[in-house]
């Protein structure tokens, strides 16, 4: 009874309300979110990871596992070739010998030695400092792992079958860390280890945009002195260590 | 003016074929291998994250290194007009196209996308010397063809000269360049030094030199009158020469990293403490590839021209455990990164000497890339007139007049 008494005017105005909460509602919600995947990489924006070796934990690899999960880095439980994005080390201070843990992983150089060797420019360093492989275009040379002095790149030894689609990798090509690229393009500022970090209640890995100083690898650098490992070489990482 | 005949190998067809037959297996063989490696991925090889390049690498390498060197007689000839080795001169290019080809085709099969091999010869990267080396390789084998035709056309022939002198400098700057991928990685500790070009340099003459004499001797066992003691002489002579700058710029190189005491480590590691590296050093580099050469070729007997032979033959020993020893061990030695701290545990195996035990599939590539060269050379002396029928010209011709 009730429907036979709608208006059409009701009808249009009911329509149009549901047409709006379903259709146009959440494409402005997630604008308002993410970055348009289609805007171009820009050097107003600098990322960069400060790691806090204080912080680390002994025996915690939260970071370690998540990147595993975010980029479908599943082993072949071949430790030799397996490919590892991020890795945990222990350290022994030569003077003190103190023991120290932190993850090592791609430092992100503003001056790459990998970018610098590559022979198709496969390994490339975006406008926003994040220092990438295309995988399309690697042909598998590893020179760039020859090059890298802090041995972050891995070769993909064997078939891979379950990739994911954030984060393609392939059989014969190079892959190292990439800040987490696919998240940082749709609009996220953090990465999975990072999150992982803080969910664990450690906070020693701090990412962010250096353009922005109240963002959080800002403040962390701010609150603690930091350094580049390798410093000799002047590559001028984006990854830096307080602590050590 | 003396006049160069040049005829094709005379060989038997059957031995031939057996040798075609034989040469062809190993280059099945390699090719199998290379394609095993390539379905399966290279898991299978020995080579790993830590040990990224491996025997395919050696291989390689040792023949490019050696194209750029057998080509040694050809520049004598036309560069600084040596007339003894102008009827070798063909000869010589030949083989330096042929050892050139198999070279890259051993590097390009040991790609983890050698099917992307369009890629790297359409997309450069003009900052990586490997880029500018596609150019260097592929502008040697275009570059040797011209000087081939040039000095066995006769309408042709007087250019030979500026072609010959444009490829003595294109190699040269080749294996400059050889060297340089090693000498332009600043990340480890057993290169990232510009010696390493000048040395690469040295070692392509020497090894090319010797692999040029030996390949000679074998085809002299088919056909006689190519080698006359003058010949063999001037190679021996020039083999010591170069024997004593091998070991030169291996002194150069290594009292220097000596000196750079960021270097130190890898020095002591390399000279001392390095095991299974430190005696292929010592023994196969050093001991075996230069100093039992320069012994046997001093020593009072040493124009007897077994003598020769089996320097040559251990100066191709020596030349293998050379380049090993610069790409093997260079990556066994783990990476500096922390200056302060040393590293107790790591999942990456930060903290240990690598240990690389190659597969037969890459021995099966790198045979197969060997066989590639001698093949080429096998069919183009068999089907060419690149064999010069006598070596002595002026020696008849004298004769002919006293006549």
């Amino acid at each position: 009874m009730n429907k036979n008494n709608l208006t059409r005017r009701d009808f249009l105005i009911k329509s149009a309300s549901l047409m709006t909460v379903v259709y146009i509602i959440p494409d402005l919600v997630s604008k308002t979110e993410a970055k348009p995947l289609d805007e171009k990489v820009s050097s107003k924006t600098k990322w960069a990871m400060n790691i806090d070796v204080d912080k680390c934990t002994k025996g915690c690899t939260a970071c370690v596992e998540a990147c595993i999960e975010e980029n479908g880095l599943y082993g072949m439980d071949r430790p030799e070739t397996d490919s590892q994005w991020i890795r945990k080390l222990t350290l022994k201070d030569i003077k003190t010998e103190k023991i120290v843990e932190l993850p090592m992983l791609c430092q992100h150089c503003e001056n790459p030695p990998c970018c610098d060797v590559c022979p198709t420019g496969a390994s490339f360093r975006r406008e926003d400092g994040i220092v990438m492989v295309n995988q399309h275009t690697c042909i598998g040379c590893r020179y760039c792992m020859m090059a890298c002095p802090f041995k972050a790149r891995s070769f993909v030894h064997e078939n891979l079958t379950e990739q994911l689609t954030s984060a393609p990798r392939g059989k014969g090509c190079v892959e190292s860390c990439n800040f987490c690229a696919n998240r940082i393009d749709h609009g996220s500022d953090m990465t999975a280890c990072e999150e992982a970090c803080q969910k664990e209640g450690h906070k020693a890995i701090t990412f962010g945009d250096l353009s922005n100083p109240k963002s959080r690898v800002n403040e962390s650098l701010a609150s603690k002195p930091s350094r580049r490992l390798r410093s000799d070489l002047k590559l001028k990482q984006r990854v830096t260590y307080s602590g050590i | 003016m003396d006049k160069i005949i040049f005829q094709r190998l005379k060989i038997e067809a059957p031995l031939f074929w057996k040798l075609f037959l034989g040469l062809g297996f190993f280059i099945l063989v390699g090719y199998l291998c290379a394609h095993y490696m390539e379905t399966e991925g290279h898991y299978v090889t020995g080579m790993n994250n830590q040990i990224v390049w491996g025997m395919p690498h050696v291989f390689a390498v040792l023949l490019i290194v050696i194209a750029s060197g057998v080509l040694n007689v050809a520049s004598m000839s036309s560069v600084f007009n040596f007339k003894l080795f102008k009827p070798l001169a063909p000869l010589s290019a030949l083989m330096a196209v042929a050892f050139l080809i198999s070279g890259l085709v051993v590097l390009v099969l040991d790609l983890g996308r050698p099917d992307r091999l369009i890629v790297a010869m359409t997309t450069y990267n003009f900052k990586s010397i490997f880029a500018w080396n596609i150019f260097l390789y592929s502008g040697f084998a275009a570059i040797l063809v011209v000087y081939l035709w040039f000095m066995l056309d006769r309408t042709v022939s007087n250019y030979s000269k500026p072609v010959g002198v444009f490829a003595f400098l294109w190699r040269i700057i080749l294996t400059t360049g050889t060297g340089s991928i090693f000498g332009f990685l600043i990340a480890r500790d057993a290169y990232g030094t510009a010696i390493l070009a000048p040395l690469f340099i040295i070692m392509s003459l020497l090894y090319g030199t010797v692999i040029y004499f030996l390949l000679l001797k074998v085809i002299n066992y088919f056909q006689d009158t190519l080698m006359t003691d003058e010949v063999k002489d001037n190679l021996r002579k020039i083999t010591i020469f170069f024997l004593f700058a091998n070991l030169y710029f291996l002194a150069l190189y290594h009292i220097t990293n000596l000196y750079i005491s960021k270097h130190y480590d890898y020095e002591v590691f390399i000279l001392t403490a390095g095991g299974i590296y430190t005696i292929i050093f010592w023994i196969g580099q050093v001991l075996i590839g230069l100093l039992l050469p320069l012994y046997l070729l001093l020593n009072k007997n040493s124009n007897n021209e077994s003598n020769f032979m089996i320097s040559s033959l251990l100066v191709v020993f020596g030349s293998f455990a050379a380049i090993y020893v610069i790409i093997i061990s260079g990556q066994a030695f783990p990476l500096n990164i922390f200056n302060d701290y040393i590293i107790v545990e790591s999942s990456f195996y930060d903290n240990v000497i690598h240990n690389y035990t190659p597969s037969l599939y890459e021995i099966g590539l790198g045979i197969g890339g060997v066989a590639l060269s001698l093949i080429i050379i096998l069919i183009a002396i068999r089907n060419l007139d690149f064999l010069p029928s006598v070596i002595q010209i002026r020696k008849p011709l004298v004769d002919e007049k006293s006549d």
